[in-house]
């Protein structure tokens, strides 16, 4: 697909989008968001770079392979929960070494869920692209 | 840290480590038999512990039961995760003599480990929600692994598959919402207390009846099995052993909670239905056995039928019956996994599982042969072999129920197993083959086998302490009140 008009509009959306799915994901703690709507938008973001601009280089865009991405959310979600257990307290429980700013385990957790439902919708996205 | 939790770390940790790793097969293979190993482990201590000490509670995130995720092992539980934990190291040796190329580089190990997970989980979850949520879990992986590397059968298969269970959750999910809108928890051990002494109206039976169809359609029984024997012949052995081991062992598990926790107080008709779907789980899958021409498909029926023996125990609630249930449900864990790593026998060295291709396995490879009898002869029952064991246990309980139709039942379905074990015995290990084999064996193959053969020779010589032990997992079933107990009322911390 070569079309001027998408290949312009992916350039204006894409960081819009990206700091979009940050946004969900920072604000989900206390207020709708959260880790997995803000995964889903950075991975549209990413689904449409591949439509304007290529699978090829939507991978490039992505830094790191949607396997890695996956591997990390993964670890990160559990760590979080790991975290507990390493203080002394529960598995999965919240620790929040900085509650005014809302950094704490629960966000870890977030985070990897992010990083999870990115690599995974990814994954599936660039193999039906690839495959068309 | 609490041991609870590490059959449910262990396994996310390995499939973590499978992703990071390098996709060479060497490495894979050797993490995920490592986790497997671990896994197996962690199962093993948390069983010794539970047997010592007593139920073991786990709150999640310290949030006290009914208002976070319990985690919960009773014996039943904690057997059942050691069961998951052999076939896991049995499954994940076959790998060294070889999968396929495509599906491993695609994510086979690290999608086995998230199935182990699944089940897992849902052994050791205290609570409804969580229990759909490890159920997709081990619906998503399953389905992935049974379509990674298509040919056109095993996509029809696959979808299959993923229709009907998922017609299976979204009838769990309904059920769950009309549980929370009428009670107002879905911890277990809360929906009992709930559940104590009240009427059995028009919303218990619903619940009980969807629960019922929820369950029944993942564990195959009677009238809602379709969906197995149109799919588990597809996947290759490995993968099939996995499904046929555990995640039909999964849904009877299920339905056992469910009965034993929250309609304890049902009418006598509830029970009588599920004696009625039990025998005719036994029977129907027994004549479909025998009129089946493919090795994997004979097993796939003989996996329903033996369901129904493993639900018996849950129609009659005595703690003899519910012990032989038990006993039944782990010498199947095993035997049936077996016999699916066996048919992996045959697809190497004949490319297929259809019975008229097979043979000569006897005279030509001895040992194999020798391996494979005791998981055939186990499923058929032949005495002293663990499904003799079992389905002695489950014998003298519903005598001493006075359940005669029932008796008489298993005793026609033994013969039918043994009918259906002998002709597949015949026409895979006896009979002249048509052909030559088409390729070598790998040896390595054997090792998982003996291994649980090994394994089911165990239960036979350990009938005695084994039946025990079910019986008292049988009698903390149907006197939950040390399980209430210790979910309720057990501390946040142990």
């Amino acid at each position: 697909m070569t079309s001027l008009i998408l290949r312009t509009g992916a350039r204006v959306l894409m960081p819009l989008l990206l700091l979009f799915g940050v946004f969900l994901l920072l604000r989900g703690h206390n207020e709708p968001g959260g880790g997995f709507v803000g995964g889903l938008v950075v991975a549209a973001a990413y689904a449409l770079h591949s439509f304007a601009f290529g699978v090829a280089a939507a991978r490039r865009a992505l830094l790191v392979s949607p396997r890695r991405l996956t591997a990390s959310g993964l670890l990160l979600a559990l760590g979080s929960g790991l975290l507990g257990p390493a203080g002394g307290k529960e598995f999965l429980a919240s620790l929040w070494p900085a509650p005014e700013m809302g950094i704490g385990t629960p966000l870890l957790f977030d985070l990897g869920v992010f990083l999870v439902v990115i690599g995974v919708v990814l994954t599936m996205t660039f193999t039906l692209f690839e495959e068309l | 840290m609490n041991r609870l939790v590490l059959p449910l770390v262990i396994p996310l940790l390995t499939a973590i480590i499978l992703l990071f790793a390098p996709r060479k097969a060497l490495w894979q293979r050797w993490i995920s038999f490592a986790g497997s190993i671990g896994l197996l482990a962690a199962a093993i201590a948390l069983f010794l512990r539970i047997e010592r000490d007593g139920i073991a509670v786990l709150q999640a995130g310290g949030w006290r039961a009914p208002f976070g995720i319990t985690l919960v092992a009773d014996l039943l539980a904690a057997m059942l995760v050691v069961a998951a934990g052999i076939v896991a190291v049995a499954v994940t040796a076959t790998s060294f003599a070889g999968v396929d190329p495509k599906r491993e580089a695609s994510g086979y190990h690290p999608l086995l480990h998230v199935l182990f997970m699944g089940v897992c989980g849902a052994f050791l979850t205290g609570d409804l929600f969580n229990l759909y949520v490890w159920f997709e879990v081990m619906l998503v992986a399953s389905f992935v692994l049974m379509a990674l590397h298509r040919t056109r059968g095993q996509l029809e298969a696959a979808f299959k598959y993923v229709t009907l269970n998922l017609i299976a959750s979204s009838v769990f999910l309904t059920a769950l919402g009309l549980l929370y809108g009428g009670t107002g928890t879905l911890n277990l051990a809360d929906l009992s207390t709930v559940f104590r002494g009240r009427e059995m109206g028009a919303f218990e039976l619903v619940l009980a009846m969807l629960f019922f169809s929820a369950f029944g359609i993942k564990a195959a029984l009677f009238p809602l099995f379709f969906w197995l024997p149109a799919s588990y012949h597809t996947p290759p052995a490995a993968v099939g052993a996995v499904f046929a081991g555990l995640l039909t062992k999964v849904g009877i598990y299920s339905l056992i909670r469910i009965f034993t926790l929250l309609f304890r107080d049902a009418p006598p008709g509830v029970y009588t239905l599920l004696l009625g779907q039990a025998l005719c789980t036994m029977i129907v899958g027994l004549v479909g056995a025998l009129a089946q021409r493919d090795f994997r498909r004979v097993l796939s029926f003989n996996l329903i039928g033996h369901l129904g023996y493993t639900s018996v125990g849950l129609a009659l609630v005595t703690p003899a019956a519910m012990a032989g249930s038990i006993l039944y449900i782990l010498h199947h864990i095993l035997v049936i996994t077996n016999l699916y790593l066996v048919s992996g026998i045959f697809l190497r060295l004949r490319r297929t599982t259809q019975l008229a291709e097979l043979g000569s396995m006897y005279r030509e490879r001895p040992l194999a042969a020798a391996l494979a009898l005791i998981p055939v002869f186990s499923l058929a029952g032949v005495p002293p072999l663990s499904g003799f064991v079992g389905k002695v246990a489950l014998l003298r309980a519903t005598l001493e129920a006075s359940a005669y139709w029932t008796s008489a039942a298993i005793l026609v379905v033994g013969v039918l197993t043994l009918l259906s074990m002998g002709r597949l015995w015949e026409a895979s290990f006896w009979k002249p083959a048509p052909n030559p084999e088409k390729a070598p064996l790998n040896r390595v193959i054997l090792l998982p086998i003996a291994g649980l053969s090994a394994a089911t020779l165990a239960i036979t010589f350990a009938a005695e302490p084994l039946f025990t032990l079910a019986l008292r997992a049988g009698e903390q079933l149907l006197r939950p009140e040390a399980y209430i107990e210790a979910v309720l009322y057990g501390g946040a911390r142990r």
